[in-house]
């Protein structure tokens, strides 16, 4: 019994201290290094902070360079994927283009009334500076959703700048560097922003999963919201501008969850827009 | 000699491809998330860095390791400092496994494996949750430790191939 015991502590302490032919460092003080640098990184110690930038910087640039390959594979596969359903999209797109022309007018119309209105009630308008920016890496963790774009602080990017793919809604940037930020996604399961569900108009909060769908939550109009609404921000809390469309409403009958299917596919982001929304000066 | 001197440098590049694989599976994420399969992703990075600490101690420095930890918090977004703790940690395993093994078998291995991850993981899940107010899905990391436990068997087969035929070192530990 003695001897056993005896036996683990050597294997043990042999795991722990015996450095290889090649090892600098034994395990033990590298444990040692890295817990310290866990406790110091959160209570934001200036050194670590720096540290972090530094790899940070290196990291997002590298991981874009050995994510190459695979990118170009990946392209390679969806340009051929969608090179066989053009046809059919063409056709489609027609029909529809038609129908939207004409709805096109009648929304010009509605945007100027609309403008004029929301300066009457003294709503503020909003002016917004958009800056492109390129996905570096969309390479999060299986638990994780975010993206590396490679605009930082010299470009101007803030903390909450609200990030677009098109006119759809992305995420918003949690993380800023010198010369790349890290965009938080709405399919993040940290990700919870003030929305409302149109029509019916039902004010919510919408949830990331970690999946590539959002769920509804918080609301006490579960009823009104019916399959195929589509969620735009809220503006509540001034996150967000008022209006900006993000996906719509896909009942999952089975466990009547309020599933939300992104407009915008977050796999496929090449380019985004990063925008401030900024109160403008009432006349 | 000139023969002589390439057939060393081969060699030489051979030995530093697991440093380099790991360094690509930490930059690049080697979990396939693009394929969009729902329940499907595991983690390269553990498989390499247990093969590697049990049965070729001096391919993988344990400096590489830190290093490759720190670049791991940076891609994935995870607090810096705790993959390299994960890494470490399981560095501590193999390194015990070698130390108690007097004969070694897959089946032995695996199990081992199979108990540092579920260790590693729910250190990590522990540590994010309650720590740091990270949110993370539990069966997500259910459906990761058990195809990193399955694909051990594969990858270190492959690994085993490639010490043994290409770059010609035997499996003694």
């Amino acid at each position: 019994m003695e001897s056993s015991r005896d036996d683990f502590v050597i294997a043990l302490r042999s795991a722990f201290l015996k450095k290889g032919t090649q090892q600098r460092f034994s395990l033990l003080s590298l444990i040692f290094f890295s817990i310290i640098f866990l406790i110091l990184g959160n209570f934001n110690f200036k050194v670590i902070n720096y540290i972090k930038l530094g790899i940070n910087e290196i990291v997002y640039r590298s991981s874009f360079i050995v994510s190459v390959p695979e990118n170009l594979i990946k392209d390679s596969y969806l340009t051929l994927q969608n090179h066989n359903k053009l046809y059919k999209k063409n056709e489609k797109i027609k029909f529809e283009l038609e129908i939207l022309k004409a709805k096109d007018l009648s929304n010009e119309f509605i945007i100027l009334e609309n403008q004029r209105l929301k300066s009457i009630v003294d709503d503020y308008l909003v002016k917004s500076d958009t800056i492109i920016a390129k996905v570096l890496s969309d390479k999060g963790s299986p638990f994780l959703r975010s993206i590396i774009i490679n605009k930082g602080s010299k470009h101007k990017i803030n903390l909450g700048m609200v990030v677009m793919d098109g006119a759809y809604l992305v995420g918003k940037i949690v993380e800023v560097n010198y010369l790349s930020s890290r965009v938080l996604l709405l399919s993040d399961l940290n990700s919870k922003i003030p929305v409302i569900v149109e029509p019916n108009a039902v004010f919510s909060i919408l949830s990331g999963t970690g999946k590539n769908h959002g769920i509804i939550q918080y609301s006490k109009k579960y009823d009104d919201i019916k399959s195929e609404s589509v969620i735009y921000t809220s503006g509540a809390g001034n996150l967000f501008k008022a209006g900006i469309p993000i996906g719509k409403i896909n009942e999952n009958f089975l466990n009547d969850e309020k599933k939300v299917e992104f407009f915008s596919d977050f796999s496929q982001l090449r380019f985004v827009k990063v925008l401030s929304f900024l109160k403008s000066e009432t006349e | 000699m000139t023969e002589l001197r390439g057939k060393n440098l081969i060699r030489k590049i051979l030995s530093n491809i697991p440093i380099l694989l790991l360094f690509i599976s930490v930059l690049n994420n080697f979990d396939f998330n693009h394929l969009g399969l729902k329940y499907f992703s595991f983690n390269f990075s553990y498989i390499l860095i247990f093969y590697y600490s049990l049965k070729k101690s001096e391919s993988l420095g344990y400096t590489y390791i830190f290093i490759a930890g720190l670049f791991n918090d940076v891609v994935t977004g995870t607090p810096m400092g705790l993959s390299s703790l994960m890494y470490l940690i399981l560095c501590v395993a193999a390194s015990y496994l070698r130390n108690i093994t007097l004969r070694p078998s897959v089946i032995n291995d695996c199990i081992f494996f199979l108990i540092t991850i579920l260790i590693i993981n729910s250190l990590m899940f522990v540590s994010l949750n309650f720590i740091f107010n990270y949110e993370l899905n539990y069966f997500d990391q259910i459906i990761n430790i058990t195809y990193t436990f399955l694909f051990y068997f594969l990858f270190s087969n492959l690994f085993d191939f490639f010490e043994k035929y290409l770059v010609g070192r035997n499996n003694a530990r």
